[in-house]
């Protein structure tokens, strides 16, 4: 039984670190934590990320930890990708559906090896979760506050840790991840990010975080290291081409009205549907909007000028056809880019639209009608990303 | 000679000056007449203890519709609704269960008792919304007769469908079960949890002659969380000065329209010529002529008291009789020295300002029920009562407060005979050390205790069994069946006769929505523009 | 694709099982219908409870089966035989003023003559609502959205029976379908037996009491009897075994092969289809359509297994409501017992123990709380006085459905069993003195006892309580209503489906409707599948 006090706002593993970086004191709110939505200056913060090195707390981040003999085998029917191709030591990208083959979220999944998996998402699961496992051997554990999280990402990320001793680390591949002593325990380093540059994220357990904080902090010294908050990584995913949950589409599950969740087709990522695996959740829904087509499309587009397109009508000729859900100037690109739902048929590489966007300067708004076009891929992605031994900058 | 009023609306309470007040808008020169001598009806706030306001029959206000209080500028006319957030459940063992109306903070304490259920909720936070969405549309129209085929019947019946049709074949199999389901089903079908079921069960049978095992409680909870304050659906708040803030604001608004009081005047009896209401007569033998009369009385009321059998056709007369309108409630209103302390909270805990109740779980809750089956009142009452004077600074001198505490299940008899003075007092005893169970220093704070039964509320209020809906929310008397089938469009069997209460559709918990519908059906029968709003879009 | 040797496996030789393949089979399809038990019939089966006494193990009357069905199948041909029809209800009063209720009349010395005739307005007014659920039951029920034009004409025509209810009746159905049977009956009758009596019939097997809203429903539900002929309720020759080996005889004529001991564990798919069934024995049976006559918690749970099913579904059918309540009593006796006020007669008509609905009511009480009524209502038959082969020379056998006696009991029901016996055997002594004395052995089913020998989850005998939030568009359960299964080839053919429980053999019969309409559409299907290839 725990009193009422215990309901307050959370703080993470590190926000005693976090709170004295923060000179802005700007918060936000993220899942019941205190989060910065900026520490020093958001520019400075967005190209620390894109130039140096840029450190994100996300231990708020839902975490569930998935082990029992049927593990792999339950969440091959939970995911809509084949969970059997992502070896131990593995970290893969991964999306879950509803029956109606709606997506409820996406997430990474870490294989430990032999059964023992970690699920972390931006959104909660765990009614879902337990509903799909009747029938399997598998304990799930809400394991949000078991451990904090740092992303570290940049050019010069590698390098950091490597300084902080962290040997052999420059071989871990993209999507990778590995075990390091640390300080009588042990963290856990995944090549992982939101940023599409060279990245990781560093995992430790709550009573070693602060330290881990410091020794990152002490190390990251010389090689251009800054804490980012929110508003940085905004513009970082944008330009990354990343979606985000509840901004670029409605969790499934949590949608009232009707019609307004969207498949993975609709968003993009029918990359991650695999109907070869046998039964998952959604399949056969999928199957059908796969043989009868998709209502709508989800697409990069590159605007002209320099206005971000936020909550904007996209028109074809005079008619609407879709909506703008997340929008930025993105300063490394040096472009306009939105990410936008439109009908189907408009998805087409290169289909000239417009955006109507509304922009105000000095308490004078304009409206603008602006040309732009569907664009196959993110506007930035760096070779960095991929490469092994990863760069030191 | 009278002068003649071209309408006469019976009962002052919030339907009937809702009506009365869009009537005089509209230009005609309208009469409300109140039996007792305050008005508002069950919409009043009282000084029954000196310096002490008692919202003593309804006591929070959430489903009055936006648009009438906007339309009829009853904020300018003096109301104003403070929202309060939450609510809290105290357990037999100690423990409690708050539900905070912030999402986190809400999913935290609800994951202090189960992680699976505090992320089921979204779930079914969003499917019940779903519901709400469908209905409240509905809430300001006429409803459709389905056995018409006269144009605006199907217009309407088509409107009703196409909500429906926009569901989708489950969606829509989804809305059936939804609606015929017990309350404590469709919660299992969510949770794990005894007190977080108990907890969201009470508002599928607050006013309701039902338990939460019984199927159509899930639609009685819908009817509590389809208000809305300043657009937060499902939100509740307090009016400041009490609910008799609403019905001021009803009375101020139709005044300016040039409308026309009198309280302390019983209507005895609609006076009928030629099948056609022409008037009424009061309890002092006067006659006061109009071309219409609206009755804001339950149809019980209506039918069977203040109208003669002789002037109606029969089937209305056997179809008020089978109306139901079940006594299942009481009412404490206490004056108390100083704020009690709760068992698990602190006194400056948030929690403190919302409704609070005591439970553990549905079975509990259930067993109450039983007792009001077998006409007693039960020795374990479920409650929902309220501390306003911590928010309102005119219900109580400073540093005193008041207390409302609803009280279920209290039968309309007991064991097939009246209530008496002791059965009151015990009735009283009951809550209060029910109450006191979970808060040690409440007894010793209490200045003055009003105890009301079923008895007392159909005396002083003049709803029939103390029914706080003036008729159960059941099927039967829902949409196009409330009151009955063939007259749930606010016209009564004979010309120039009308119904407001919230004995009709979309039913009570001071909406206004039943007087404001039926004013637009008079406005139509009138030949005049309609004035009553539509209901605000949500997509 | 698979040289399968038949075109359908039915899991299961219940009567809906039955009637499926009969009707399969007599449209030419190879069928094959695999049943756990020895003996045919699931729930519809007579057993030897005691040396030379035999009785109707589960249900005891037949009151509801369809009479297209006895016609089409040619049951009389077959063996279907009844001992006894159109017997009227006998309530029985504590001081022998019993009250006989027919469907022409109510007679009963007690009785106002207002209601006797409200009874009768009463009856002939249900029967015209029945009869609109009876039309809705002899068909898929249809899809209200998403329907073909076969489901958009039914709709219609439900809509147009209903008008043609004519403007009050039609007001009143609308009022009263969604209400409790309790207020109906105050509002119609005075005598408080008469209305226990009738309201007996709206919660018998299910989770309810009279005052439960919904129990309207249930009460229609029962009257479809009288709408499809049933005057009462009749007793099989032989008991309802013979009606099952009726069944499977006429099955068996038209080609269909039965299997008894021959327990399925396993009903076989791929992500996308039903492959067939797996025996006990290991045993593979390919098919490519698989009827289940299991309850759908079983089929989906058991037979097919969560972990082949997508989240949604096992949501659903985790959902379905199904804990019985109806325990079954079986009493073998040395002598005829001697109801008070009753002649021999009387004494074999439906003999019901139902005081009022109030006290109805607390015994329902004592089920939402795990606890078994100390008042149970009881639907008694001694089917021995109609046929003398159920018991030796001069011996009877008494039957009786209990009620209510939860599944879900607080306590372990094997360790209150026999008191429970007692308790009821003394209930009926109350009415039937000495009757204690006349028993040779007895037997108790509690719902614990009869979801372990009749395969019946939460040893409920609806297959789901018949509530309306489990009937028609909802049944079994919403995306899964018209017989075929969210898994392609994959059917549901028992109480579970529409028009749920009771021996009617509806749902046997519009299921195999639907598994011949399908295999039709899929021809087209696979023709346009072969284009886009």
């Amino acid at each position: 039984m725990r009193s009422h006090d215990e309901t307050m706002m959370l703080q993470t593993p590190f926000h005693s670190r976090v709170a004295k970086a923060c000179e802005l004191n700007q918060w936000d709110e993220w899942k019941g934590y205190t989060t910065p939505a900026a520490y020093t200056e958001v520019e400075q913060e967005y190209f620390a990320v894109r130039n140096s090195t840029g450190v994100f707390d996300l231990s708020p981040m839902t975490k569930y930890r998935i082990t029992g003999a049927d593990a792999e085998l339950y969440l091959n029917k939970v995911m809509t990708r084949d969970v059997r191709k992502i070896n131990p030591d593995r970290v893969g990208y991964t999306i879950w559906c509803n029956d109606a083959g709606q997506v409820m979220d996406d997430g990474t999944l870490f294989n430990f090896g032999e059964n023992n998996y970690r699920l972390c998402s931006y959104t909660r699961v765990m009614d879902w979760l337990q509903w799909s496992a009747m029938g399997f051997d598998v304990e799930i554990i809400d394991e949000t506050a078991d451990f904090g999280a740092l992303a570290v990402q940049g050019p010069t990320s590698c390098a950091v840790l490597k300084a902080m001793g962290f040997k052999g680390i420059e071989k871990l591949k993209p999507f990778g991840m590995s075990h390091f002593p640390f300080e009588d325990a042990e963290v856990m380093i995944s090549r992982t990010g939101f940023t599409g540059d060279l990245g990781y994220e560093l995992w430790v357990e709550p009573p070693k975080a602060i330290t881990l904080w410091d020794r990152l902090f002490d190390a990251g010294s010389n090689l251009g290291i800054r804490a980012i908050g929110g508003n940085a990584l905004e513009m970082v995913r944008i330009e990354a081409g990343f979606l985000q949950a509840g901004v670029d589409f409605v969790p499934a599950e949590e949608t009232v009205r009707v019609g307004r969740s969207r498949s993975p087709f609709e968003l993009g990522l029918g990359w991650l549907v695999d109907f070869d695996k046998g039964v998952f959740n959604g399949r056969q829904a999928l199957l059908k909007e796969k043989r009868e087509g998709s209502r709508y499309a989800f697409v990069f587009l590159d605007v002209e000028g320099n206005k971000p397109a936020e909550h904007s009508f996209i028109l074809k000729g005079n008619k609407e056809i879709g909506t703008v859900t997340s929008a930025a100037w993105c300063p490394t690109a040096k472009s306009n880019i939105a990410f936008a739902q439109i009908e189907s048929k408009y998805a087409n590489s290169g289909e000239n639209l417009t955006a109507e966007i509304y922009y105000q300067t000095e308490l004078k708004w304009t409206r603008l009608l602006a040309k732009c076009r569907v664009i196959d891929s993110p506007v930035f992605s760096s070779p960095k990303r991929r490469q092994t031994p990863a760069p030191d900058f | 000679m009278n002068k003649r009023y071209d309408a006469i609306v019976i009962g002052a309470g919030h339907n009937g000056l809702t009506n009365a007040a869009y009537l005089a808008k509209s230009g005609l020169d309208v009469l409300v007449l109140e039996k007792n001598s305050y008005i508002g009806g069950a919409t009043v706030s009282r000084e029954l203890h000196q310096d002490w306001l008692y919202s003593n029959c309804s006591y929070v206000c959430s489903l009055l519709r936006p648009e009438i209080t906007r339309d009829l500028e009853l904020p300018r006319h003096g109301l104003q609704v403070v929202p309060y957030g939450g609510s809290v459940s105290f357990c037999s063992n100690g423990d409690y269960f708050g539900d905070y109306p912030d999402h986190e903070r809400q999913y935290r304490e609800i994951a202090r008792h189960s992680i699976r259920d505090a992320n089921a909720y979204e779930r079914y936070e969003a499917d019940v919304m779903k519901q709400t969405r469908l209905i409240r549309p509905f809430l300001l129209r006429t409803p459709p007769d389905p056995v018409s085929l006269k144009p605006r019947d199907l217009k309407e019946m088509k409107y009703l469908m196409d909500a429906f049709a926009d569901l989708g074949e489950e969606g829509l199999a989804d809305t059936l079960r939804f609606w015929t389901m017990s309350i404590a089903d469709y919660l299992n079908e969510y949770f794990e949890t005894d007190v977080i079921k108990a907890h969201l069960a009470g508002s599928g049978i607050i006013g309701t002659a039902l338990g939460v095992y019984s199927p159509g409680t899930a639609y009685v909870l819908l009817h509590h969380y389809m208000g809305d304050v300043d657009g937060t659906v499902g939100a509740w708040g307090f009016a400041r000065g009490g609910m008799g803030a609403v019905s001021d604001a009803l009375a101020s608004s139709f005044r300016s329209f040039g409308g026309e009081i009198r309280v302390d005047s019983e209507v005895e009896q609609i006076i009928v010529k030629g099948n056609k209401a022409v008037g009424v007569a009061l309890s002092s033998g006067e006659e006061i002529a109009a071309n219409i009369v609206v009755s804001n009385l339950d149809p019980k009321r209506t039918f069977l008291n203040i109208m003669d059998e002789k002037d109606l056709p029969s089937d209305v007369v056997s179809k008020a009789r089978n109306f139901k309108i079940r006594g299942s409630s009481g009412k404490l209103n206490i004056a108390l020295d100083g704020l009690p302390t709760f068992n698990g909270i602190p006194k400056n805990s948030p929690l403190m300002q919302t409704d609070m109740h005591m439970l553990d779980s549905l079975e509990r809750m259930e067993r109450a029920y039983d007792d009001w089956k077998d006409g007693a009142w039960s020795a374990d009452p479920y409650v929902d009562m309220l501390i306003p004077s911590q928010v309102d600074p005119t219900m109580a001198p400073p540093g005193k407060h008041m207390m409302t505490v609803f009280v279920q299940y209290a039968p309309p008899q007991i064991n097939g005979r009246d209530w008496t003075d002791e059965d009151r007092d015990a009735f009283g005893k009951t809550v209060i050390d029910q109450i006191a169970n979970y808060s040690p220093d409440f007894k010793d704070l209490i200045l003055h205790c009003e105890v009301r039964t079923p008895r007392e509320i159909e005396n002083e209020v003049g709803l029939t069994e103390g029914n706080i809906f003036m008729g159960e929310l059941t099927f039967d008397q829902l949409l196009f069946n409330r009151p009955f089938p063939g007259y749930a469009q606010y016209r009564g069997p004979i010309s120039g006769m009308y119904m407001c209460s919230s004995g009709t559709h979309p039913g009570g918990g001071v909406m206004a929505a039943p007087g404001a519908n039926a004013a637009r059906e008079i406005l139509a029968d009138l030949k005049r523009p309609n004035l009553v709003p539509e209901a605000y879009a949500d997509d | 694709m698979t040289n399968a040797r038949y075109d359908v496996v039915i899991v299961g030789a219940g009567h809906n099982g039955l009637i499926c393949a009969a009707y399969l089979a007599k449209a030419g399809r190879k069928v094959l219908v695999l049943e756990r038990n020895e003996q045919v019939g699931g729930a519809a089966v007579t057993h030897e409870f005691s040396d030379g006494f035999r009785v109707s193990s589960c249900a005891q009357w037949l009151y509801q089966f369809n009479p297209n069905i006895r016609a089409e199948l040619k049951l009389d041909q077959y063996g279907y035989e009844l001992a006894a029809e159109n017997l009227s209800t006998i309530a029985l009063s504590a001081d022998s003023n019993h009250l006989t209720l027919s469907s022409a009349e109510l007679n009963g010395a007690s009785v106002t003559e207002s209601d006797k005739k409200a009874y009768q307005l009463f009856i002939k007014k249900m029967l015209k609502f029945s009869g609109i659920l009876a039309k809705a039951s002899e068909r898929r029920i249809p899809k209200l959205l998403e329907g073909d034009w076969g489901d958009r004409f039914a709709l219609f025509k439900l809509g147009l029976d209903m008008k043609l209810l004519g403007k009050e009746d039609m007001q009143d159905l609308l009022r009263i379908a969604l209400i409790n049977i309790y207020d109906v009956l105050q509002e119609n009758f005075d005598n408080d037996l008469l209305k226990a009596a009738l309201s007996l019939d709206a919660t018998l097997g299910t989770h309810m009491g009279p005052r439960s809203p919904n129990t309207v429903f249930s009460f229609l539900h029962r009257r479809l009897g009288e709408v499809f002929g049933f005057n009462g309720v009749s007793v099989v020759k032989g008991g309802m075994s013979t009606l099952s080996q009726a069944l499977a005889n006429a099955a068996t004529a038209n080609g269909v092969e039965i299997k008894t001991a021959m327990p399925v564990s396993r009903i076989n798919s791929t992500a996308d289809q039903v492959t067939g069934v797996t025996l006990a024995n290991d045993e593979v049976i390919e098919a490519s359509t698989v009827v289940s006559n299991a309850d759908p918690k079983t089929t989906f749970k058991s037979l097919l297994g969560f972990p082949k099913l997508e989240t949604g579904i096992i949501r659903r059918v985790s959902n379905i409501r199904m804990q019985g309540n109806v325990a079954k009593l079986h009493l073998a006796l040395d002598s005829l017992p001697q109801f008070d006020g009753l002649d021999e007669n009387q004494s074999g008509q439906r003999l019901i123990i139902v005081s009022t609905m109030d006290a109805m009511e607390r015994a329902f009480n004592s089920a939402k709380y795990g606890e078994y009524s100390p008042q149970p209502v009881m639907d008694i038959s001694i089917p021995t006085l109609h046929d003398k082969t159920l018991a030796p020379e001069g011996k009877h056998v008494l039957s009786a459905l209990v009620q209510y006696a939860p599944y879900k009991l607080t306590q372990d029901w094997g360790s209150v069993k026999e008191n429970y016996a007692q308790l009821l055997v003394e209930r009926i002594g109350k009415f039937a003195p000495g009757i204690e004395d006349q028993i040779l052995s007895r037997e108790l089913l509690t719902p614990v006892d009869l979801e372990r020998e009749f395969h019946l989850t939460g040893g409920h005998w609806h297959h789901g309580e018949i509530s309306l939030d489990q009937i028609m568009m909802t049944r079994p359960f919403p995306g899964a209503t018209q017989y075929a299964m969210p898994l392609t080839g994959l059917y549901l053919c028992g109480a579970g489906a529409h028009p749920g429980g009771g021996v009617m053999g509806l749902a046997g019969k519009n299921s195999a409707q639907e598994i011949l309409r399908s295999n039709r559409s899929k021809t087209n299907l696979a023709g346009k599948k072969e284009n886009v290839a």
